[in-house]
């Protein structure tokens, strides 16, 4: 109970609003926002539809008239203020690593590091070369780092200021896929024990489904809708849903390990759910990437079936998909969401409609990874436990 | 062997060099920031005005500095009336002869190593907290140092060479404003030809150890840093 009332005070305390406009030729940028205080928020849509410029904004790194910004009870900018980008505790990764090719990864590390009071540090040198791995890189120059290894110190280097807000650009986008592949885990890690808002700007839904807790849609400079990753990723009236990899996410516990069949047993919205076996312990949570096309609905759990997992599930909602011969259905099953992709003839056949008890029949070749430490509250003990995901599809591009 | 005099000559162009040097990075490290950075649209004129003694003879610009520095002049004129001597024929305004002489050497290089600097660079640093001015000194000028590297040869080697805004300006006076260029002609002149030589050689060796001390130290910089 007192655990809630911190969690809502700190909502409030550090909550970040914004309003950015401004009139570019024919570019219009007209947002009003809010991020909550924890977790990572995503700012997700196609080039051009204002991302960066946001982002820019949030930093001070652009300056829009008519615009304001409060971080909790700081106001970064408003009709009279405009806190310059020095004076702002926060932490930019660009998108390209941009490390200063004149010092060391020690001296990049330590550039900000030294330039925050002592009193106002809340983060170790030590601690945050421990989390990204980096002991073996310090005394190397960036030209001797591989795309992958620069992001991770150009995150470290903004972790070391001490930020209260961590803003990030696409940070692998400007890498290949093996340095991807390489350092997902380590932003996952990062997700798992940062205590302060990441906004993490994204065009790869990929991205998105790993990290994000939080989805802010922008469309042609504005917000086209804002809410939490599961919700956002299953609301047929948006691109998402409607686009051909969609997918959700599912929140799940791990219960236990079934080392004979190389599975792992997780509890999700009150069902049981078998996976193949994660690297994890029971008691961990975990997140659980489930496509549409990869669901199937049934009235009876089927008998003499090859699927695994077989949840109780009610419909939701029945909509049209971009494929005349397929709907979409969303389904419920405790507090979880989920989207199915059938045939449309199917949907005759069973004669669905919204409210109706089903099964959803989804199979084990499912993508898990670790999830955010807030979804178990805050009382959570980071978990630095780092592991690697068995979940190449998750890479491929959007 | 070389007389007093030549060494004080060789003494006096080092000294020269090395003091015109150093004010010239100093005061034009701003401008040459200001320059690379502005998008006021009189920049140009302030371009031409910086690359102008490229093109003007030594003598004009020397012809000039006399004047101006003169007991009559507007700058010399001032300083008599404020109780200090005029420029013209001492150390002080060889110095300032120097100055505008290799100004274009010092402005090309550090304009365009200001230019080159990402502005990424310098949006990374203000994030990492640091205010304009610890900006420049900590990103902007690092990036910049070879550009600092190459104004500081060209004006050293340039005023190393100055000959005619000196003589036009200097007087010539032994041990004061006599440089090594000008005792190599005073020398020819008067058929003495073994000191031309031996004071030519030695500029010739000294010259040639300095740019090859920088060359080497350009390229440690080279593998540490910049590509």
């Amino acid at each position: 109970m007192q655990n809630e009332t911190t969690q809502t005070e700190l909502l409030t305390q550090t909550e970040l609003q914004a309003r950015f406009y401004v009139e570019h030729g024919d570019f219009t940028l007209d947002v009003e926002f809010s991020i909550p205080s924890y977790g990572v928020t995503a700012l997700f849509g196609r080039s051009g539809s204002g991302k960066t410029t946001i982002l820019r904004c949030l930093a001070g790194l652009e300056r829009l008239d008519g615009s304001r910004l409060r971080l909790g009870d700081e106001v970064w900018q408003d009709a009279e203020r405009f806190v310059p980008v020095h004076q702002r505790a926060l932490g930019y990764v660009f998108q390209e690593a941009s490390l200063f090719p004149h010092l060391s990864v020690r001296g990049n590390l330590l550039y900000g590091y030294q330039r925050v009071a002592t009193a106002e540090r809340s983060v170790t040198f030590d601690e945050t070369v421990a989390l990204l791995g980096l002991e073996n890189l310090l005394e190397r120059y960036p030209d001797k780092l591989s795309g992958g290894q620069r992001q991770r110190v150009s995150i470290g280097r903004a972790l070391l200021t001490s930020p209260r807000l961590l803003l990030m650009d696409e940070p692998l986008a400007a890498l290949d896929d093996t340095s991807k592949a390489e350092i997902l885990p380590w932003l996952e890690r990062l997700h798992e024990s940062l205590s302060i808002p990441l906004v993490y700007v994204s065009h790869s839904i990929d991205e998105v489904a790993r990290l994000a807790d939080h989805m802010l849609l922008l469309e042609n400079g504005r917000v086209l809708a804002q809410g939490p990753l599961q919700e956002m990723l299953t609301r047929p009236d948006l691109p998402l849903a409607r686009s051909g990899n969609a997918s959700t996410v599912l929140n799940a516990t791990l219960v236990d390990q079934d080392a004979q069949h190389h599975l792992s047993v997780l509890e999700c919205g009150g069902e049981r759910l078998l996976v193949s076996r994660q690297n994890a312990s029971p008691g961990q949570r975990l997140r659980v990437r489930v496509t549409a096309r990869d669901v199937a609905i049934a009235l009876r759990p089927p008998a003499g079936s090859s699927v695994s997992n077989c949840l109780a599930a009610q419909v939701e909602s029945i909509s049209d998909d971009p494929q005349p011969c397929h709907v979409l259905v969303g389904l419920a099953f405790g507090d979880q969401k989920l989207i199915a992709r059938i045939a449309r003839h199917a949907h005759e056949q069973l004669g669905l409609t919204p409210g109706m008890p089903v099964y959803a029949l989804v199979n084990i070749a499912l993508s898990c990874s670790e999830a955010s430490w807030r979804s178990s509250g805050l009382s959570h003990t980071p978990n630095c436990q780092h592991r690697k995901l068995s979940a190449p599809d998750i890479l491929a591009s959007y | 062997m070389l007389s007093p005099q030549d060494a004080g000559a060789l003494w006096v162009t080092f000294k020269l060099a090395l003091i015109s040097t150093a004010i010239l990075l100093v005061l034009c490290t701003p401008l040459a920031w200001w320059l690379a950075h502005t998008r006021w649209r009189g920049k140009t004129l302030i371009e031409a005005l910086v690359m102008l003694p490229l093109v003007l003879p030594p003598t004009v610009l020397g012809f000039y500095l006399l004047i101006l520095l003169g007991p009559r002049g507007w700058v010399g004129g001032t300083l008599e009336s404020l109780g200090f001597n005029h420029l013209a024929f001492s150390f002080s305004g060889l110095v300032i002869g120097s100055m505008i002489y290799s100004l274009p050497f010092v402005m090309q290089p550090l304009t365009a190593a200001f230019q080159a600097t990402s502005g990424r660079m310098l949006e990374v640093a203000a994030t990492l907290r640091a205010s304009p001015l610890d900006r420049f000194f900590s990103v902007a000028m690092p990036l910049a140092r070879r550009g600092f590297l190459t104004a500081a040869v060209l004006s050293f080697a340039h005023t190393l060479g100055e000959f005619g805004v000196i003589i036009m300006l200097g007087g010539n006076i032994p041990g004061r404003t006599q440089v090594a260029s000008i005792a190599i002609y005073d020398h020819v002149e008067a058929m003495d030809y073994a000191s031309a030589h031996t004071l030519s050689l030695i500029l010739v060796v000294l010259s040639f150890a300095l740019l090859v001390a920088v060359y080497g130290l350009n390229r440690k910089f080279k593998v540490v840093g910049i590509g």
